[in-house]
């Protein structure tokens, strides 16, 4: 199990780049927001929690699809079905998930206090926006495999597991910025929708490696 | 050890391409299926691995025990593709490969010599011909221990010295009791193995 999150990890930074790819996306779609909604100071403050969680949900949907994809191209998914036995399939996905949340959307995570600061977001808001990012990704990672389970024989999966897991990401994205208000200006406390996004991500990190090893033996053919 | 199969019948997109396939193999025991393309040895070979359900008929390991409780378990199935990953060097794929599959056999190295490829561990697989990524690919078959070896067109893209060098590996697996399965069109050089003829009716 190490050994596939090893390998899965070196492949995610060395090959394509994937890791930087996500991190200049997320600068992309962070920096046009100021001149889309104009140099409003206290407006960008207002709204940037929202736009970081946003950028980082987009950013984190890149490459979702080649999660199995590129391991049933060159067989190694056949092998990985075969080692069921030996190792469980849901937790291959759950490794794979873990691999590609640290070489795909940990850098973003990383990355988002410096876009907090061009938001004109206060510290502690950068602060809560960081810790809201850092526990509620991976549930983004785990949902994903779902999709890409589902779409792993589609040659054009990409927009398909998108729009698949998008609808299902929606609670993580809601509870992440609602944690980010409460922090910054909200009278409602940082704490209960901070643990309920938590929860999500462990609820996630069950169901959604469940469910792709499912989908994954249907899809083998 | 023993593989059986019975009445074993297999299916692609709902239209049925073999039945009745009946497979007894007991350690040390070799079968090649042959039959022309389209004949179903793919598939055959695919439901024997557990990747496919069968449409009718039980395959079974016997005298497995608990170490190897199923084929699926107890196989190295080596496909058309190579399950190796291009963006790593030769040694990284195959130490991944012992380190997934467990039962260590022979060390990366050693194994890479018996292909014939000694002093490419270093390489990215990438760089590899197509001949000398099939040898990378049996390889893999050597790193870790597997009693029943289920190969499909295993020497495709092989030159003459590298079958002969894969057909000592193959009866070297058999004369230590394996149990292999090939599918195949191009003679492998093993003798006293049976052979399934797929497709001769059609």
């Amino acid at each position: 199990m190490l050994a596939l999150f090893l390998r899965d990890l070196r492949l995610g930074i060395r090959a394509g780049g994937g890791a930087l790819v996500g991190v200049i996306f997320f600068l992309a779609v962070v920096a046009v927001i100021p001149f889309g909604v104009g140099p409003d100071l206290n407006l960008l403050a207002r709204i940037g929690p929202a736009i970081l969680w946003i950028g980082a949900l987009l950013a984190g949907l890149l490459g979702l699809e080649r999660l199995f994809q590129a391991d049933r191209e060159d067989g190694s998914l056949d092998l990985l079905v075969l080692a069921d036995g030996r190792h469980m399939l849901a937790l291959s996905v759950l490794v794979k998930c873990l691999a590609h949340w640290v070489a795909n959307i940990l850098p973003l995570v990383i990355a988002s206090p410096l876009l907090g600061i061009f938001m004109n977001i206060e510290p502690i808001g950068i602060a809560a926006a960081f810790a809201t990012l850092l526990v509620g990704t991976p549930a983004i990672a785990f949902i994903g495999a779902v999709g890409a389970a589902v779409a792993v024989a589609l040659p054009r999966g990409g927009l398909l597991v998108s729009v698949l897991i998008l609808p299902l990401a929606i609670p993580v994205l809601i509870f992440g910025v609602s944690a980010c208000y409460a922090a910054t200006t909200g009278p409602q406390p940082f704490l209960p929708p901070f643990l309920i996004l938590a929860a999500l991500t462990l609820f996630f990190a069950v169901i959604g490696p469940f469910a792709a090893a499912l989908a994954l033996k249907a899809n083998a053919d | 050890m023993r593989l059986t199969a019975e009445k074993l019948s297999g299916e692609r997109g709902g239209e049925t391409i073999f039945a009745g396939i009946d497979i007894v193999l007991a350690a040390g025991g070799g079968l090649l299926v042959t039959g022309p393309n389209g004949s179903g040895k793919s598939t055959l070979l695919r439901i024997l691995a557990g990747l496919l359900p069968p449409a009718e008929g039980v395959i079974r390991l016997e005298g497995g025990s608990e170490e190897w409780p199923t084929v699926a378990a107890a196989s190295h199935y080596l496909g058309h593709q190579n399950a190796m990953k291009t963006a790593l060097t030769v040694a990284e794929n195959l130490r991944f490969w012992r380190d997934f599959h467990g039962d260590p056999h022979l060390d990366v190295a050693e194994a890479l010599e018996m292909v014939g490829l000694p002093g490419i561990g270093s390489l990215p697989f990438g760089y590899l011909s197509t001949g000398q990524r099939r040898r990378v690919c049996i390889a893999k078959l050597l790193v870790s221990h597997r009693p029943v070896w289920l190969l499909d067109e295993p020497t495709a893209g092989l030159d003459a010295g590298s079958e002969r060098r894969f057909a000592g590996l193959m009866r070297a697996h058999l004369e230590k009791g394996g149990i292999l399965i090939a599918a195949t069109h191009l003679p492998l050089g093993l003798e006293g193995v049976g052979e399934l003829r797929m497709g001769a009716g059609r």
